[in-house]
């Protein structure tokens, strides 16, 4: 019986179905309602294909592989259940690092394992470790940035493109000789691999350091694609079908978010690589059109005057909610709202916050129920009916200039189109410009009202009014 | 060798084509969790580092496919609990 389960058609045959479970987990990862469960059938797929793995008569021995497992495992947990949720984005850029470099590690050991590697493994053994390493080295600097060790702002150094090229056939003439090894790098095989993964480390960090806080959704979401494709190359190294299988669904997934975020952004994969947008200072865009106007500051007593009367309210939550905490009064504000007879929605744009979903996640922590929230082509064909858009620390998702100055950066960008409503609320710290370094004409508009100050102070004086 | 490779292959395109056909039209809610959700999946990489880490064969080998067991399972169990954690809070009234 032992025997069986050791034997490579048993392994496979459980790899088989690991892949069925990862293919319908995904799929119900998709539906509101079934994504948790659809969570627990990958993560029962995982557990499969790792048990099955245990039994596969290679494996020898078993004393630093546990120890690697448990102390693995409880960093893992302990990471996933004391963070909090509005530090998410680090959190899955720095899982999504570890997967990189997990990726990495296999093919190097393949490497250094089997002096004989076939030319079609050696090339894989290449690309997982290029892939892997950059995915890495990103993610790191991408930790770095959302978590504000480093930062956010965008590091463009002249000559960006020529070093970025000339690093590519680098890693492209290291990898060409890991496979021919026509010696005349005058590299050992080992050193060889070492150089490759250090170009690659370079590499990552070169493609993620011009990339600014507001474009952070996108790299996420390329990084996370990365990550996937670089197991799936993993899985031609080691000649197994199970890593090929999750390692290309998760590239898939990947890129498809990728895309979602350059179209809400309109703007190319490459723009977004290598713009270095909000970079460039103000001063180059649309200076043809003076915004005219002035600014009208509003006070906690009038907003809340405003909002009493109000029959629909729409919350549009920028990555200046996620700062300031204010999720939690928000929805305390929406739940009094309701019960005044009020009907409240929450417009979120694919690419306010840092990561994809970012806004999605921070209301659902606060109990915000998932079908309040709509996305901007829902809100827009309605926007006239809207008494009242409540803007919360979003400012580029939501300027008009999008639509209206041809000459703006963001033209053309899908904007919540927040200045057709009746009235708009601002809620915003100070008067200075979004994360574009562009103006935003929506704070000079007739029915726009500045509420400075902190978000969630202002809206907890709101909340309070309303209680009394 | 190579018609394993052509065998692998056909996987590969097969399941990049699956990849698009399931994960087009997720709604932005379910953004995060997809994405950190598809990120514990690509820890499947550890069933590889399980091989070199428990070989024994060169000790090059077995150290880094340690290191790879470590990392792929930090990914791994933190991804999906993580994941678990967030759509916990995903409720509708």
């Amino acid at each position: 019986m032992m025997l069986f389960f050791q034997s490579d058609f048993f392994v496979n045959l459980a790899y088989i179905f690991a892949s069925i479970l990862f293919i319908f987990g995904l799929r119900m990862l998709g539906n509101p309602e079934r994504a948790q469960r659809g969570n627990l059938v990958s993560s029962s797929g995982m557990l499969l294909a790792i048990i099955v793995t245990l039994f596969d008569q290679t494996i020898i021995s078993f004393q630093l592989l546990s120890i690697a497992l448990i102390a693995g495992a409880i960093v893992g947990a302990s990471a996933a259940s004391f963070v909090k949720m509005t530090t998410m984005p680090e959190l899955v850029a720095l899982f999504n690092g570890f997967g990189g470099i997990a990726s990495l590690l296999v093919g190097s050991a393949e490497f250094l394992n089997v002096s004989a590697l076939g030319s079609i493994a050696l090339f894989a053994v290449s690309l997982t470790v290029l892939i892997g390493g950059v995915t890495f080295s990103g993610s790191l600097i991408a930790f770095g940035k959302l978590s504000e060790i480093l930062s956010g702002k965008p590091f463009l150094f002249v000559g960006q493109r020529i070093v970025l090229s000339m690093i590519l056939i680098l890693a492209l003439a290291l990898g060409l000789e890991l496979i021919v090894s026509t010696g005349l790098l005058g590299l050992s095989n080992e050193m060889l691999l070492v150089s490759l993964i250090g170009v690659a480390i370079v590499l990552g960090i070169l493609l993620t350091v011009p990339i600014g806080g507001a474009d952070m959704p996108v790299i996420i979401a390329l990084l996370n694609s990365y990550s996937g494709i670089a197991a799936a190359s993993a899985g031609f190294v080691i000649n197994n079908n199970v890593l090929i299988v999750a390692g290309s669904l998760v590239g898939a997934s990947g890129i498809i978010l990728t895309q979602i975020m350059c179209k809400a952004m309109n703007r190319s994969l490459s723009n977004v690589l290598f713009g270095g947008f909000g970079a460039s200072s103000s001063s180059s865009s649309g200076g043809s059109t003076e915004i005219q106007g002035e600014v009208k500051p509003i006070n906690v007593a009038d907003a809340y005057l405003i909002l009493e009367a109000a029959n629909s309210v729409v919350f549009v939550p920028g990555y200046g909610m996620a700062v300031s905490q204010a999720q939690h009064s928000v929805r305390e504000l929406g739940e009094l709202l309701e019960e005044n007879g009020c009907d409240v929605k929450y417009a979120i744009h694919p690419v306010a916050g840092r990561m994809p979903g970012h806004m999605n996640v921070l209301l659902a922590e606060a109990n915000v129920s998932y079908d309040l929230l709509v996305e901007p082509e829902d809100v827009n064909p309605i926007m006239e009916t809207v008494d009242i858009c409540v803007v919360i620390g979003a400012n580029d998702v939501v300027n008009p200039d999008a639509r209206e100055n041809e000459g703006s950066p963001i033209y053309g960008m899908p904007v919540i189109e927040v200045d057709r409503a009746k009235t708009v609320f601002v809620l915003k710290r100070s008067m200075a410009s979004g994360f574009a370094g562009i103006d935003n004409p929506l704070f000079l508009k007739e029915n726009t009202r500045m509420l400075f100050g902190d978000a969630k102070e202002s809206i907890s004086t709101l909340v309070s009014e309303f209680k009394s | 060798m190579d018609n394993l490779f052509i065998l692998l292959l056909f996987v590969l395109v097969l399941s990049i084509f699956l990849g698009f056909e399931l994960i087009n039209k997720v709604p932005s809610t379910l953004h995060t969790p997809l994405m950190s959700g598809a990120n514990a999946i690509s820890g499947i990489t550890i069933i590889g580092a399980l091989l070199s880490s428990g070989s024994e064969s060169h000790y090059l080998t077995t150290i880094l496919g340690t290191a790879a067991v470590f990392f792929a399972t930090i990914n791994v169990v933190g991804g999906y609990l993580v994941t678990n954690r967030m759509l916990g809070m995903f409720k509708k009234k």
